[in-house]
């Protein structure tokens, strides 16, 4: 038979085309079900997440992060190829039904793409399969030759094999549809391919080609591309490329709620949790069904990784070997053929102590990942595990119980905690008051455990008291009343204490009558603003300090400038968790004469110092300080004071000072200390003052 | 007055101090009669420490058995109890082995018991006032104790001064016979020497010691700054080591190693007396602490009352300077 | 094997200030907080790790007042099988002594391989394990580091001077006095004490005891504390005044003079 038809009209081999490629159709598509059937049993198996709520929400964010591929673009060269390729499938996707359908049913067209459409479509997917071939060559290249430093040592001969067969289908539909043109030319039937792409290309290479070697080669590729449609489709399971089919959902049913942690179980009320019979995660079924779609959804691309602090400083701690260990675990404990076997602890066999404690939860990974995949929970919930079976490092367990006992992680005595307001010098300028149920103000100054106990820190207090004083600000502190916020207590999984210390200080806030709350604390600030309910609104001082500049009730006098250069770092849960970055930026603009720079990691991509709260008090094993990488940022940067926002920054970036040796090269300042320093009592003030004395 | 018996702690035939130190505690509760040394173990050795500590006893006990040729508190205690005469007290000095031996022999000899004291007031009526100390050495506390039935009272090492020979030429008296045979439910086996670690605190002269007041791992640079600085080596106390911060090797103390600077700076410790035990030769100890209370400044010669994390980088710069070293 | 802990609730002295009081009679207590004595949760998690390598069961005493219950519960929420606490009028203003009879004669109610105390408390006493070991006459070794269990007798490790260790074997039953240091406790959150809030622990008086009143008590106490006192400060240390450079360059200078410099 000779010319070409259909493939579906294939009769001289053993079986007629439309049976062979019907069977081939039913084979794959009953083995990818049972395949994904089985992927999707330790979903079942594992903990309850409530992801079906607020639709139109999580369509925005599919619209955003996956069709828009919205973070791609932060790597440029790997975004830009992974949009092509992303655009290409799409485009394709429907080429590919068509093609695949042909196979059985000879004469099938897509409906709406008959005619001018169909045609139009064929030409912008010949250069798409192009184009999807050539990133996949470039991809290829690049993972063998370049080996760029992120991708580690991760599972190179499998990620060329996947690109490789992904560039085989681009080839076989290519061969599939130059190798029909070219037949159709020699019929006189034409065919129109897309000028210069791949197609196009091979049918010129057919110029000569016999007719019957055609009507081979057209069969043959379209059997390889069948074939190789369904191989990619039952292989990707297995893998990595998962993430093509289970992208869209771990986009859609991604974490709504910044800024907070999810509860011990979302099936259990608080009031019940002493129900429960294990807290956190300790085996594989405590993890939450959709925290396993994220494993089944990392790509590998190591841009979470790259950018984690814990790793750059030589951390037992990589992100994407949380995510890719548990996906490794789920495949051989849930295998697709084969029974599912008993679970085992994960922490002490995939996982290791110092890799869960070793998170600042500065949130990094998550701000890079492409697919949305979340970390801080798990880690977490990791730590809930841990903590629930007694093994904490001891090294923290001093400062854990100090909070237990006495409401700050130093063991100081609660009638100490607000000790900051009664030196001679300071008591001279500014009056605190403290709040209980008979002393009320407007605005709650919560201080947070640091700054109140830390020498350092007390004089952060100061500089934000005076500033709250000198705008007129009706304020005051808890004192003795107030306990550590338990941010850090909480995220490092001891949520009844992280409990304790939240209703303790909610009551505290709610006598206190306050209709305002600042401070100067961003962990402090986000644990108000999203752990805590029922508050007032809170603010860090740096907003409200732009808020006050804004209207003209501080002005900032000239600082001298004498050769320093401020760079400003942005502190994780000011800026990357609550997106605070301008408000800093413009007071520091505002001062006269200041000489900024910026950092190349700077706003979201900001380096984190090495961790606040309880962190303060675990000793890593680590090759180098975070605060250390960061002191040198800043003076790559060309910057000779570092301003920041944070008082476990602080104490982290004055400390790298020492340790990094840069002693009389580098010094930090809080935002608050340089505005309190460079702050001028506005004019009318002053006239208010003279006219005061006048009288 | 009853008899006062005092144990002589010994090693390789020769006294420790506390021998003399105890006499001086003995003298404390009754001035008017020299006490009684009791020294057990086995072979020469203990004839030459018998020898040895005559000049200060009026009569030195020998306790002689091959099961006591190493010193086992479980075996020590019962030849004491079958030597010593009803109603006696016994002074002891409270380290590992006074610590095992005496509380059990209280018990057994029927009388008192009286830990770690650092004073003796004198005996009114049977009872006998002390001075010891609570919570890790941050209160005193006055505690009398009714000797009337003996008493086994542990001193602490080094708070009474060593008791001038006064030549008092005891007699010698074997006592050997009165021990029998002892039952042995804990064998001593072997002593595990402790490694010595990159570093012999031992031979240094000058001392940087760090103590919990360093707060974290990472600040134990701090003092290794100085250390280096000065020529010297950085030691520490016991929760030094207990947090893991510093290798056992480092610790100064009772149960660390026992060093004879000469200079001895003590950064960041309370000053409790195990550690403070570990430290001989009455070197110039200077003392950093923030909390002016610590005890510490009660022995040191020289104190400053501030934050040690402050305050070493301050000292380093100016030996730096001193030396025309640059800051780094 | 049974493991008895015992164990006492003292003032957290880390950073707690132990100041005399205004009558000058006791210290300070109003704002103190209390925890498990610290060698003592040292024991407790050693006799948890050792039941948890050759099984049986670890139970928790302690002489004191209900007060002393949280201390108790804490070690239940730590892993102890089950407290006891031993409470009577009669027992208050016992000295060491009168407490080690009190433990004995619990101990003699019980069955117990193995008992445990820390190596010494708030007072410094390191007594009532050596006390109690007379009594029951069972073996004692104290300053415990290491312990191995190997059938009928453990192989224990001693802290000795210049940090050695001294290596015994001893019989059981006995008693051991258990230093710091010897192994990592395990966390206790407030998880774990909240769900054994509601775990009864027996009290056991004279009613249950066969304790002989005249042995305990204030009455029958030989040693007593008379008072707490700060020391009139005798030759104490030449507190350098000035700011911090120049307590420096004083300090060098002493250094110096003292031959500390080479």
């Amino acid at each position: 038979m000779v010319g070409i038809y259909s493939p579906a009209l294939l009769s001289d081999w053993l079986v007629p085309g439309k049976s062979l490629f019907l069977a081939i159709h039913i084979i794959g598509i009953v083995l990818f079900a049972y395949i994904v059937a089985r992927r999707l049993v330790p979903l079942y198996r594992a903990q309850a997440d409530p992801r079906f709520d607020q639709p139109l929400a999580r369509l925005k964010n599919v619209g955003k992060y996956w069709f828009g591929q919205w973070k791609h673009p932060r790597y440029p060269f790997a975004g830009v190829m992974h949009i092509l390729i992303f655009a290409g499938f799409l485009l394709l996707a429907t080429r590919a039904f068509t093609l695949l359908i042909v196979g059985v049913s000879p004469n099938f067209v897509m409906p709406g793409l008959s005619g001018k459409t169909g045609h139009l479509y064929n030409v912008v997917t010949d250069y798409a399969a192009t184009v999807v071939f050539l990133c996949m060559v470039v991809a290829v290249v690049r993972r063998v030759v370049f080996k760029p430093a992120r991708f580690g040592k991760s599972h190179t001969a499998d990620a060329v094999f996947l690109l490789g067969l992904i560039a085989v289908l681009m080839l076989a539909d290519s061969f599939f549809a130059a190798s029909e043109a070219a037949g159709r030319a020699r019929i006189d039937e034409s065919m129109q391919l897309a000028f210069l792409s791949l197609p196009w290309l091979l049918r010129v290479g057919f110029s000569s080609t016999s007719l019957a070697a055609l009507w081979v080669i057209n069969v043959t590729a379209y059997l390889v591309h069948a074939v190789t449609f369904y191989f990619l489709l039952c292989y990707r399971p297995f893998g990595i490329q998962f993430h093509v089919e289970t992208s869209l959902f771990s986009v859609y049913f991604a974490k709504l709620e910044r800024g907070t942690v999810k509860p011990v179980r979302w099936d259990v009320p608080e009031d019940h949790l002493d129900q429960v019979k294990s807290f956190g995660v300790k085996k594989f079924e405590d993890f939450t069904w959709k925290q396993i779609l994220d494993f089944y959804s990392c790509a590998d691309c190591g841009r979470c990784a790259d950018k984690c602090p814990a790793n750059a400083a030589g951390r037992p701690l990589a992100p994407r070997f949380l995510t890719i260990k548990a996906r490794d675990y789920a495949f051989e404990h849930y295998p697709v053929f084969g029974k599912a076997n008993n679970s085992n602890p994960l922490v002490g066999t995939i996982y290791s102590e110092d890799e869960i404690w070793s998170c600042t939860t500065c949130g990094a990974c998550e701000e890079e990942c492409p697919l949305l995949v979340e970390y801080i929970d798990k880690i977490v919930d990791l730590r809930r595990g841990l903590i629930d079976s007694g093994t904490v490092p001891q090294s923290l367990q001093k400062p854990l119980k100090a909070l237990e006992s006495r409401g700050n992680p130093y063991g100081k005595m609660e009638k100490k905690r607000a000790d900051w307001t009664r030196t001679a010098e300071f008591q001279q300028d500014c009056t605190v008051k403290v709040l209980d149920q008979k002393t009320h103000a407007d605005v709650l100054y919560f201080v947070d455990s640091v700054t109140s106990y830390d020498n350092r820190m007390q004089s952060v207090a100061r500089a934000t008291s005076r500033i709250l004083s000198k705008t007129g600000t009706d304020f005051g502190v808890l004192g003795p009343t107030e306990a550590d916020s338990g941010h850090e207590v909480r995220r490092f999984g001891e949520e009844m204490l992280f409990q304790a210390l939240r209703d303790h200080n909610v009551e505290a806030i709610q006598n206190a009558g306050v209709k305002r709350i600042v401070t100067s604390d961003p962990h402090a600030y986000n644990a108000l603003k999203h752990d805590y309910r029922d508050l007032p609104p809170v603010e860090h001082i740096s907003q409200v300090i732009a808020k006050e500049l804004k209207a003209g009730s501080i002005q900032l006098g000239p600082r001298e400038v004498d050769g320093k250069f401020y760079t400003y770092h942005d502190p994780c849960y000011l800026g990357r968790h609550n997106q605070v970055y301008e408000d800093p930026r413009t007071v520091l603009d505002a001062i006269p004469g200041l000489k900024r720079v910026e950092m190349k990691r700077s706003r979201d991509r900001s380096f984190c110092c090495g961790g606040g709260g309880l962190m303060l008090f675990y000793e890593p094993k680590e090759e180098q300080r975070m605060g250390v990488l960061r002191v040198r940022m800043a003076a790559d940067a060309g910057a000779n004071v570092i301003v920041t926002a944070c008082p476990f920054c602080m104490t982290n970036i004055e400390d790298a000072i020492k340790v990094g040796g840069l002693e009389g090269q580098m010094s930090v300042i809080d935002l608050a200390e340089l505005v309190d320093q460079c702050m001028v009592v506005p004019v009318r003030e002053a006239e208010h003052e003279i006219a005061a004395v006048g009288d | 007055m009853s008899r006062i018996f005092v144990c002589i702690a010994h090693r390789n035939g020769v006294a420790e101090d506390t021998a003399a130190e105890l006499v001086s505690a003995a003298r404390a509760i009754d001035p008017s009669v020299a006490p009684t040394a009791l020294v057990a173990g086995h072979g020469r050795d203990i004839d030459t420490v018998c020898e040895s500590v005559r000049p200060l006893f009026a009569e030195v006990w020998k306790l002689g058995n091959e099961a006591l040729s190493y010193p086992n508190a479980e075996l020590m205690r019962q030849a004491l109890v079958r030597a010593l005469p009803p109603q006696s007290i016994v002074l002891v000095p409270h380290d590992h082995f006074g610590i095992d031996l005496s509380p059990g022999l209280a018990v057994k000899l029927n009388s008192a018991y009286v830990p770690d004291i650092v004073a003796i007031e004198g005996v009114e009526q049977n009872w006998l006032r002390v001075v010891r100390q609570e919570f890790g050495g941050q209160i005193h506390a006055h505690v009398r104790c009714d000797v009337s039935s003996g008493a086994v009272i542990n001193v602490r090492p080094g708070a009474f001064k060593a008791e001038p020979a006064r030549s008092v030429d005891g007699v010698i008296i074997d006592k050997s016979a009165d021990i029998g045979t002892l039952t042995v439910r804990r064998r001593y086996l072997e002593t595990i020497v402790a490694e010595s670690g990159a570093v012999d605190i031992t031979k240094h002269s000058v001392l940087v010691s760090v103590g919990r007041g360093m707060q974290e791992k990472d600040n134990i640079a701090i003092a290794e700054e100085l250390a280096e600085a000065l020529g010297a080596a950085v030691s520490c106390s016991r929760p030094v080591v207990d947090a893991r911060w510093l290798e056992k090797s480092r610790q100064v103390g009772s149960s660390g190693k026992t060093v004879k600077p000469k200079v001895y700076l003590a950064c960041g410790i309370s000053g409790a007396f195990q550690h403070l035990a570990g430290i001989k030769g009455n070197p110039f100890l200077i003392a950093i602490n923030k909390n002016p209370k610590a005890p510490i400044f009660q022995v040191a010669d020289v104190g400053i009352v501030d934050d040690v994390l402050e305050f070493l980088p301050e000292l380093t710069k100016k030996v730096q300077e001193l030396r025309g070293v640059s800051a780094k | 094997m049974e493991i008895l802990v015992c164990v006492k609730r003292v003032p957290d002295t880390s950073e707690n200030e132990i100041e005399l009081n205004a009558a000058g009679n006791d210290i300070e207590r109003d704002e103190l907080v209390y925890s498990i004595n610290e060698p003592d949760n040292y024991a407790v998690e050693e006799a948890l790790q050792i039941r948890d390598r050759v099984g049986g069961n670890v139970t928790v005493v302690t002489v004191g007042s209900e007060d002393d219950e949280e201390v108790l519960r804490r070690q239940l929420a730590m892993g102890a099988n089950q407290a006891f606490l031993l409470y009577d009028e009669a027992f208050e203003g016992s000295d060491g002594r009168g407490i080690a009879t009190i433990l004995k004669e619990f101990v003699l109610k019980g069955h117990y391989d193995l008992i445990l105390t820390g190596v010494q408390a708030d007072d410094g006493a390191a007594q009532v394990g050596g006390m109690l070991a007379a009594m029951l006459d069972y073996p004692f070794a104290s300053l415990v580091n290491s312990i191995e269990v190997d059938s009928s007798k453990l192989r224990i490790g001693r802290e000795i001077e210049g940090g050695n260790r001294e290596i015994s074997e001893i019989d059981l039953p006995c008693v051991l006095s258990i230093q710091t240091g010897i192994n990592e406790p395990r966390y206790v959150g407030m998880r774990g004490i909240r769900q054994v809030a509601s775990v009864p622990i027996a009290t056991f008086g004279t009613g249950e005891l066969n304790v002989d009143e005249a042995l305990v008590g204030a009455g029958a106490a030989k040693v007593k504390r008379v008072d707490y006192f700060v020391p009139v400060l005798g030759k104490s240390a030449e507190i350098l005044s000035g700011s911090r450079e120049a307590n420096a360059e004083k300090v060098l200078e002493l250094i110096a003079a003292k031959g500390g410099l080479k």
